[in-house]
């Protein structure tokens, strides 16, 4: 069958090769592709407040700005407060920005280009990408500074709250699949992308929407809330750490829009008649596009209140979720 | 190829665990060598805050608000790790596993009924 064996493994044999190929590659995709939605960032933010947005940098319409913030960040004072507890305080990116590599592991971006093929794939990931908070509280609490405390725990509020529709989402594709493993979801929809599906449609909509939420992003990013409470949990961060809690909102979007495309989009599956363009760039074409998606809701939401946000997860969300699940069940039996 | 055994498949995981930690550590390292480091000129070890002198301590009492959702999310969590297994194989069991779980689902949603209702479900 289709993905019997990653490239990694046909192209040399032995364990430790590929093993040491397979996490340079997955190093390499997260330092380039959060980057470049970052300058997307920029340049979409900016063309939709009719400005231009970065132009100096590299020269050609500023696409090396994020490398030289790179350079620049490393290049600056790292300030530890006197009050803050410095292992903590230090260890924090780390923790952060970790996670989100470890769960590009498990993503496939095409039918024979992926690290690993979990056959507990959607639960790796889902777990993955919420350890990150586990950062969040440990920066704001070692700050010692009120603000970044309550950007904390609204974080992990934020997560514990959006958590439960994304699982309970993503199980409904796990039925609609017979599979947990992202490679075999991707194998199943060669003929029906998920999204054709009117409840698994809905299911995508609540998927991004917590995804949103899990990555403090705009509408929901009380955590960061710069008009009430500073910079939430990275207020005290300065140089190379901050930057790190910047790569890991970016690297964080992209994990996010990565997964969405394997549950929902297809992942690497062409269109139809399309299938002259191989895969992955499909597969990169999906994450950019969910990417622009998210940088969009940044332009244009306003910020929601934090109990607006949470009555919505749990009154909201959640029940849709329970209710999804049973009628993809019905569906699958019934059919 | 595929000699591999189960948990040697984690291998990979590991080394990209350790990929990540070398980043960081490289990284950092970089920063050591290039950055300035002058921690005691003027005022910029005092917590910054909102830009003013910060007042009383950082490590103030606030108010978690949510340790009822904390409760609420363990049990609809353990739900899901319930479920994900039936997920997997419910097609080849039929009707019986289907009304098994919406059996199931029904109680712990009139569980986030009851609590809805009671007024838990509000930010405090």
């Amino acid at each position: 069958m289709i993905g019997d064996s990653s490239v990694f493994d046909t192209l040399v044999g032995g364990y430790w090769i590929p093993l040491v190929m397979k996490a340079a590659a997955v190093l390499v995709v997260f330092l380039v592709v959060p980057l470049a939605v970052g300058y997307m960032e920029h340049k979409v933010l900016a063309h939709m407040q009719a400005r231009l947005g970065p132009m100096e940098a590299g020269a050609f319409h500023g696409w090396a700005q994020l490398v030289a913030d790179g350079v620049k960040f490393i290049q600056k004072e790292d300030v530890v407060p006197a009050a803050a507890d410095p292992g903590v305080f230090s260890l924090a990116p780390a923790v952060v920005l970790i996670p989100y590599i470890v769960t590009l592991v498990a993503i496939p971006f095409g039918p024979r280009l992926y690290a690993l093929d979990l056959d507990v794939g959607v639960f790796f990931v889902l777990a993955m990408s919420s350890v990150g908070v586990i950062g969040i509280l440990m920066a704001g609490w070692a700050s010692a500074n009120k603000f970044s405390l309550i950007g904390a725990l609204r974080a992990a509020a934020q997560l514990i709250a959006y958590e439960l529709p994304l699982v309970l989402v993503a199980a409904a594709v796990v039925m609609q699949a017979g599979s947990m493993s992202l490679l075999q979801i991707t194998e199943a929809q060669s003929h029906y992308w998920n999204i054709l599906y009117p409840w698994q449609l809905v299911g995508f909509v609540i998927f991004m929407m917590a995804a949103v939420a899990e990555l403090t992003r705009p509408p929901f990013d009380m955590p960061i809330a710069d008009s009430e409470i500073i910079f939430g949990a990275y207020t005290e961060y300065t140089g190379l750490k901050f930057a790190f809690f910047l790569l890991s909102e970016y690297g964080g979007i992209v994990v996010m829009s990565a997964v969405a495309s394997v549950l929902y989009l297809g992942g690497y599956q062409p269109l139809p008649g399309l299938s002259i363009i191989p895969g992955f760039l499909w597969m990169f074409g999906k994450i950019f596009a969910l990417s622009f998606v998210i940088i969009w809701l940044r332009a244009t939401f306003p910020r929601l209140r934090e109990d607006q946000l949470q009555r919505f997860a749990w009154v909201g969300l959640t029940p849709l979720a329970l209710a999804l699940i049973l009628v993809t069940s019905v569906y699958k039996v019934g059919v | 190829m595929h000699s591999v055994t189960y948990y040697g498949s984690y291998g990979v995981v590991l080394a990209v665990v350790l990929a990540g930690a070398l980043l960081v550590i490289v990284a950092f390292g970089a920063a050591r060598l290039i950055a300035p480091r002058r921690p005691n000129v003027g005022g910029k070890r005092t917590t910054y805050e909102c830009g003013i002198d910060p007042v009383g301590e950082g490590w103030s009492q606030s108010q978690v608000r949510y340790y009822v959702y904390g409760f609420l999310f363990v049990i609809f969590d353990v739900e899901s790790v319930f479920l994900f297994p039936w997920a997997r194989v419910f097609q080849t069991l039929g009707y019986q596993a289907v009304v098994s779980m919406a059996i199931f689902i029904g109680i712990l949603a009139v569980g986030l009924l009851y609590a809805w209702r009671k007024g838990v479900l509000t930010w405090a």
